[in-house]
């Protein structure tokens, strides 16, 4: 672990920075989920039955190691690949492959790609696709915290693409301006779909640009389940001791494409690929949990073999789930429609009785 | 009742609603101290302090993206852009975030931010300081698009954005900021959504407009007045939603319509209220709809009052509709 600015050392007794031993185990199996998830979603995109998908393999224990650091009640403004993190939230496997279907069990009522999920009871505030948007909202939600008077930071996942966007900048000023309680969580994945990290920026590191904005900026092993939460538990206290964000960069390497649509051998080697397999977090934590006897060869077989039976049937009940009411289509552009937009809502269900509206 | 200008009447809405509600703030460029540039906010920083006047960096986009997040979190945050000419920066907070919370997150989050900020033309403002970019935002789903153009609508308005479940665009007519005054009533006063208002009766020729060309149009009545010409001026008050009912009254009643906006006219907001006439009052026009608009140029600074729909060319136009049939 580098720094690019020096970190307080915040750790106390009732801050550990450490991951409590018996939560190893539970960390792994939530990597493993996020992982078994994610293979059978690139298998489900393949075979026509989910639209698209953004798979997050190689991420998992940046993205994991980040959501245990954080309380239940600290807000997460996510981009579109941060799947472990929704799953350490305790969302459902089912709700989150409605949500992928677009069918009457989706939160989202089938508006958003797969990906895009957000649900207000996990304080997982739902994605959009451009990216960076949600950086400066975060700010604007941890002032708005502080501001009631309440105990919590919100954190911002986003990637090394996004360090380019406008609102990256935005966000990270204002919240360097107000001393917004806000964990800035870049996952540098090497690769904005084609783009390598060192044509995104000359930037030595993308923590670095957090100097510039008057906090700390940080670089962790993001493959490393510790650093990253050690990281995030030291940020979450600075912001709550009234000292304003911190900017995260955990180094990780995505191991897939960037979504679906994309083949990422058109722009990189399987050289490179190979190397950063090496690395696979879920490799590295299951030797871990190996060696303090934590797990065993048959759990870890045991385990795979349940995680894929429970996502196999979560995806049977989702499938089974009926389609959205076409009606919905005219709900929540407004608290209520207008004249306008009943008039067009009578107009469709019209058509589609007369069978004049059909896709 | 109190005689107050435009810009009076928005300052004494903001102070009351921050009054009456904690969770309401003001955030942008030059509000807090300053008071804000057209003086929108003055006294506000004085009375309810930096965390609730909140002066930000110089970036609308950041402006939009921290209020949109204090939306969320359950503030009702009313964020200034200084002159509506800056706020593309923000138009992807805007139209890809605030427009679409509500929708695209299945209702789970309502996002109430509403955005004041002056618009239009006949400052010398040139280019950059006159533009009218109603139609934009009209155009995008989820947002409310609101004009005001007295005093009392001013406050009114403003109250009911402040208090509204939804995003509202809130567009200023900076050029009669001081030039109109009136009564305007004290306490609390809201002006429902999706109501137009008649700022004149006539039977003979409606006037469709909105914001700074109410005067304008007024101004233009009058002088139809003086030759037998009747005109109706419709102030359409929030673009978003739409009276239909009273465009469609007034000109069942009068059969001849002038639409009016200083927007440039190809795809402007008074294209959607042709289409509307087309669609609906068809059997009720008697002449052809005209259009005075702002031309399709950039806005031009030594030619502004050229540019600028005046009283001059409502009349031409209405007396062509009256010509017509």
């Amino acid at each position: 672990m580098s720094e690019s600015a020096p970190v307080p050392e915040v750790a106390t007794s009732e801050n550990p920075t450490e991951i409590p031993a018996a939560d190893l185990p539970k960390i792994y199996r939530a990597m493993v989920l996020a992982r078994v998830v994610d293979e059978r979603c690139l298998t489900l995109q393949r075979q026509g039955r989910i639209g698209f998908y953004v798979p997050l393999q190689g991420q998992e224990a940046a993205q994991v190691g980040s959501a245990w650091a954080l309380d239940p009640e600290d807000w997460i403004f996510p981009a579109y690949r941060e799947l472990a993190v929704a799953l350490v939230r305790g969302v459902p496997v089912k709700l989150l492959l409605d949500q992928f279907i677009g069918n009457s069990g989706d939160v989202l009522k089938g508006r958003q790609m797969p990906n895009h999920y957000g649900y207000r009871e996990f304080r997982f505030v739902t994605a959009s696709s451009p990216v960076g948007t949600q950086i400066s909202q975060a700010v604007g939600a941890a002032m708005a915290a502080r501001w009631k008077g309440e105990e919590i930071v919100t954190v911002t996942y986003f990637g090394d693409g996004t360090t380019s966007s406008n609102d990256f900048h935005a966000g990270l000023n204002f919240a360097g301006v107000f001393k917004a309680p806000t964990i800035f969580f870049c996952q540098n994945n090497q690769w904005a779909i084609s783009l390598p990290r060192d044509r995104q920026t000359k930037s030595e590191t993308l923590a670095v640009k957090a100097t510039a904005y008057g906090f700390p900026g940080v670089v962790v092993d993001g493959t490393d389940v510790h650093a990253v939460y050690r990281a995030v538990r030291e940020a979450r206290a600075r912001a709550l001791a009234g000292e304003g964000p911190t900017l995260i960069e955990a180094q990780v390497y995505r191991l897939g494409p960037h979504s679906t649509s994309d083949d990422p051998r058109r722009y990189r080697t399987d050289a490179e690929l190979a190397l950063w397999k090496e690395k696979d977090p879920l490799a590295r934590m299951k030797h871990e949990l190996l060696a303090a006897a934590l797990l065993t060869e048959d759990d870890d077989v045991a385990l795979w073999e349940t995680t894929r039976k429970e996502v196999v049937a979560a995806f049977e009940a989702a499938e089974a789930t009926p389609p959205v009411d076409p009606l919905t289509m005219f709900d929540d552009v407004f608290a209520e429609r207008t004249p306008a937009l009943e008039a067009q809502r009578a107009e469709f269900e019209e058509s589609q009785k007369a069978g004049t509206g059909k896709s | 009742m109190t005689e107050l200008t435009i810009v009076q009447a928005i300052n004494r809405g903001l102070a009351e609603a921050m009054r009456a509600d904690p969770d309401v703030l003001v955030l942008g460029e030059d509000v807090g101290v300053n008071g804000g540039v057209f003086r929108a906010t003055e006294g506000l920083h004085k009375e309810f302090g930096a965390d609730r006047v909140i002066d930000t960096p110089l970036s609308e986009t950041g402006i939009i993206g921290a209020a949109i997040g204090m939306a969320l979190y359950g503030l009702k945050p009313i964020a200034e852009i200084q002159f509506v000419d800056f706020i593309y920066p923000a138009f992807d907070q805007i139209v890809s975030e605030l427009a679409k919370f509500r929708y695209r997150s299945g209702g789970q989050y309502p996002c109430h931010v509403v955005i004041r900020s002056p618009y239009g033309g006949g400052i010398k403002g040139g280019l950059y300081h006159s533009q009218s970019p109603e139609a934009y935002f009209a155009h995008t789903a989820g947002l409310k698009v609101v004009i005001p153009s007295t005093p009392s609508d001013a406050k009114g308005l403003l109250t009911t954005a402040i208090h509204d479940p939804d995003p509202v665009l809130f567009l200023e007519p900076k050029r009669i900021y001081r030039a109109v005054s009136g009564e305007v009533p004290d306490g609390e006063h809201r002006v429902p959504f999706g109501e137009a208002r008649i700022a004149r009766e006539g039977s003979d020729v409606t006037l469709l407009a909105y914001g700074a060309m109410i005067p304008t149009c007024t101004q233009a009545a009058e002088t139809l007045a003086a030759s037998g010409v009747q005109a109706e001026v419709v102030d359409l008050r929030t673009l978003v939603p739409l009276d239909e009912a009273a465009i469609l009254a007034s000109v069942e009643k009068t059969g001849r319509v002038v639409i009016v906006h200083e927007a440039p006219r190809f795809c402007g907001y008074g294209a959607e209220l042709a289409a509307l006439l087309a669609e609906k009052a068809f059997f009720s026009l008697k002449a052809p709809v005209q259009r005075v608009t702002g031309y399709d140029t950039p806005f031009p600074y030594a030619l502004e009052n050229l540019y600028l729909p005046s009283a001059e060319r409502i009349v031409h136009a209405a007396r062509a509709a009256v010509a017509a049939g």
